[in-house]
């Protein structure tokens, strides 16, 4: 028995990459289309370390930063922000967009009739949203260079921290967008969302909340994002660092493969 | 002998308990158009998406061009063409983008693929169309822009589901002439329709489907000839009073069919059973004399009508 022959022209992309990138090309072709878009993602971010950093830092005056010495609240929350806003952002792409996708445009109905499976899309997927969040990422330690005078060298590797957590997140919001069944699921989304951005010590550190309390925000994905962000920007890293890292990428790997099932299940019933 | 594209054995479908293709076995030949005729249900598109590597089957064998398509997805995709049943154009992209993006999809070379979109287009006749967004298009447009796109990849085997449906007449027609001129250049065709002209149309042989399983297959003229006779008289009753009316024409042809408003006689010579009705005293509103259709080789395989 003959394995068959592609003709003249049509290559099989190989499994690993080429095939999900040809999907990630066609996203980052309708994304151009709408700049505001890009632009609304990289100016949120801003706007808060703005409000909440500066105005708010004002007030509050310092904060105690991972090490105990005091830092001022601008330092303190700026890389909590940046770890939030790359859980928001990968949240709010994956999941409105690829409920869309999947229920109403149908578009991923014809992508699976060509090579791509639904392994490739939920990779492209999550690979686009990676993309842009690096970029609003990349973008907003900039800001906050600027904003909140972060110097350390340290802070550079905030990025591949905050790229991990949009990662992980984008893997979890595809997941979601695989079992909702309705708009109003999104309600849902934002009740686990919510309160992660709230709690995770992002406005103040977690000595200020009761043991039980600093038990379950210890466990939550965000923190693990707020937690290794603050101490690179901070310059104070510690070994942790490397506990979070792989919390979230064993989030994101099993997001992922959970995300594989249940699109195989969806688009190839 | 050559080898076919698609093969068929004891092939079936499952959703839960219910069981949407009952072993059928077929198989298509390369360069033939190949159709699937059969009322809503029928498991006409659960089988298309069988041998479109998008659907695992449940049970029996498949293979498609000389592969097992649950095992070799992305390979056998590769060398297909799917139209759906259902449109699923990328709306988030205009007319051009929507054929480009699908050749990547396969990996076609961006330089290729320019040369290939216009081609399509052309094709298609939505050269003008170019630039417009999907949702702009018309009904028959958006079919057009569909099977251009299925055609991107240059496929051996065109897997087409209920192709025309609700077109008008004119657009069915382009449509028609189009699928004949990829038969012509040696595409095989699997067409899925609940229209026997469609059928008749295009297909060399079909298999008549009803509730998961083959009824019959054959050629159209042979199904026909198989089934029901040459000739049909249609005697139409005004008080729906057709069943009642079966038993005054016993005798006048080889085989009758009571609709709830017509009666339906099977003839070889449909003028002289006319004559015949007439002698009895018998006054149908209206009495048509037409050739045997597809429709007819339904009704008398399921008692039941294609299109109701
Ligand atoms: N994903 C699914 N889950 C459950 N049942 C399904 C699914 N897809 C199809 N069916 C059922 O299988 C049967 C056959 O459906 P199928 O779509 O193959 O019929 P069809 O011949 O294409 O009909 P139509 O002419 O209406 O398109 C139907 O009863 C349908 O409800
Ligand atoms: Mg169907």
């Amino acid at each position: 028995m003959s394995s068959p022959a592609p003709r003249v022209g049509v290559t099989v992309a190989s499994p690993r990459f080429a095939r999900p990138a040809a999907l990630v090309g066609r996203n980052l072709m309708v994304q151009k289309a709408v700049p505001y878009v890009w632009a609304t993602g990289l100016v949120e971010p801003v706007f808060y370390l703005l409000s909440i950093g500066v105005g708010i830092g004002h007030l509050v005056g310092k904060m105690p930063g991972p090490n105990g010495a005091e830092v001022p609240y601008a330092a303190f929350v700026a890389p909590a922000l940046l770890a939030s806003s790359a859980m928001n952002g990968a949240v709010y792409e994956c999941t409105t967009n690829i409920f869309d996708k999947l229920h109403w445009a149908k578009i991923y109905r014809g992508v699976v009739a060509t090579p791509l499976t639904p392994r490739d899309i939920a990779v492209a997927e999550v690979a686009s949203a990676v993309v842009r969040s690096a970029l609003y990422s990349a973008a907003f330690l900039v800001a906050m260079a600027v904003l909140s005078g972060t110097r350390s060298p340290w802070a550079l590797l905030a990025l591949p921290c905050a790229v991990l957590v949009g990662l992980a997140f984008a893997a979890c919001g595809f997941m979601s967008a695989c079992y909702m069944r309705s708009w109003t699921d999104f309600d849902k989304v934002m009740l686990v969302q919510m309160p992660l951005f709230l709690f995770s010590a992002t406005f103040y550190p977690l000595s200020v909340f009761p043991r039980w309390l600093q038990l379950l925000v210890e466990a939550a994905p965000l923190y693990q994002g707020v937690a290794a962000c603050r101490e690179l920007c901070l310059g104070q890293p510690s070994w942790d660092i490397i506990g979070h890292l792989a919390y979230l990428a064993a989030l994101a790997g099993a997001a992922m493969a959970i995300s594989t099932r249940r699109a195989t299940k969806l688009l190839t019933p | 002998m050559t080898e076919p594209l698609v093969m068929a054995r004891a092939l079936v479908k499952r959703f839960g308990n219910f069981v949407a293709v009952d072993h059928i076995d077929f198989d298509v030949l390369p360069g033939e158009a190949f159709g699937f005729l059969g009322p809503n249900g029928a498991g006409k598109s659960s089988t298309m998406r069988m041998i479109g590597a998008t659907s695992p089957r449940s049970g029996g064998e498949l293979r498609v061009l000389g592969v097992e398509p649950d095992d070799y997805g992305p390979q056998v995709r590769a060398r297909l063409g799917v139209v759906p049943q259902e449109d699923n154009l990328d709306t988030e992209l205009s007319v051009s983008d929507n054929l480009y993006v699908y050749g990547r999809y396969f990996g076609i070379p961006r330089r290729q693929l320019r040369q290939r979109v216009a081609e399509l287009l052309d094709f298609a006749q939505l050269a003008e169309r170019a630039g417009d967004r999907v949702n702009d298009l018309s009904g028959g447009m958006k079919r057009r822009l569909t099977i251009a796109r299925s055609l991107v990849n240059q496929p051996e085997l065109l897997l087409l589901d209920e192709p025309t449906t609700g077109l008008d007449p004119q657009a069915r027609h382009l449509l028609w002439d189009r699928l004949h001129r990829l038969k012509r250049s040696g595409v095989t065709l699997l067409v899925t329709t609940h229209y026997m002209e469609e059928a008749e149309q295009l297909c060399d042989r079909l298999v008549v489907m009803d509730r998961g399983r083959i009824a019959a297959m054959g050629s159209p003229r042979q199904l026909i000839e198989r089934y029901v006779s040459r000739e049909v008289v249609e005697l139409r009753f005004d008080d729906e009073e057709a069943p009642a009316m079966a038993s005054l024409v016993n005798g006048l042809a080889p085989h009758t069919e009571a609709l709830a408003d017509r009666l339906l006689l099977y003839t070889e010579d449909g003028d002289l059973t006319a004559q015949a009705v007439a002698r009895r005293g018998l006054k149908p509103t209206n009495v048509l004399v037409r050739r045997a259709s597809l429709e007819d080789v339904f009704l008398r395989l399921t008692g039941r009508q294609l299109v109701d």
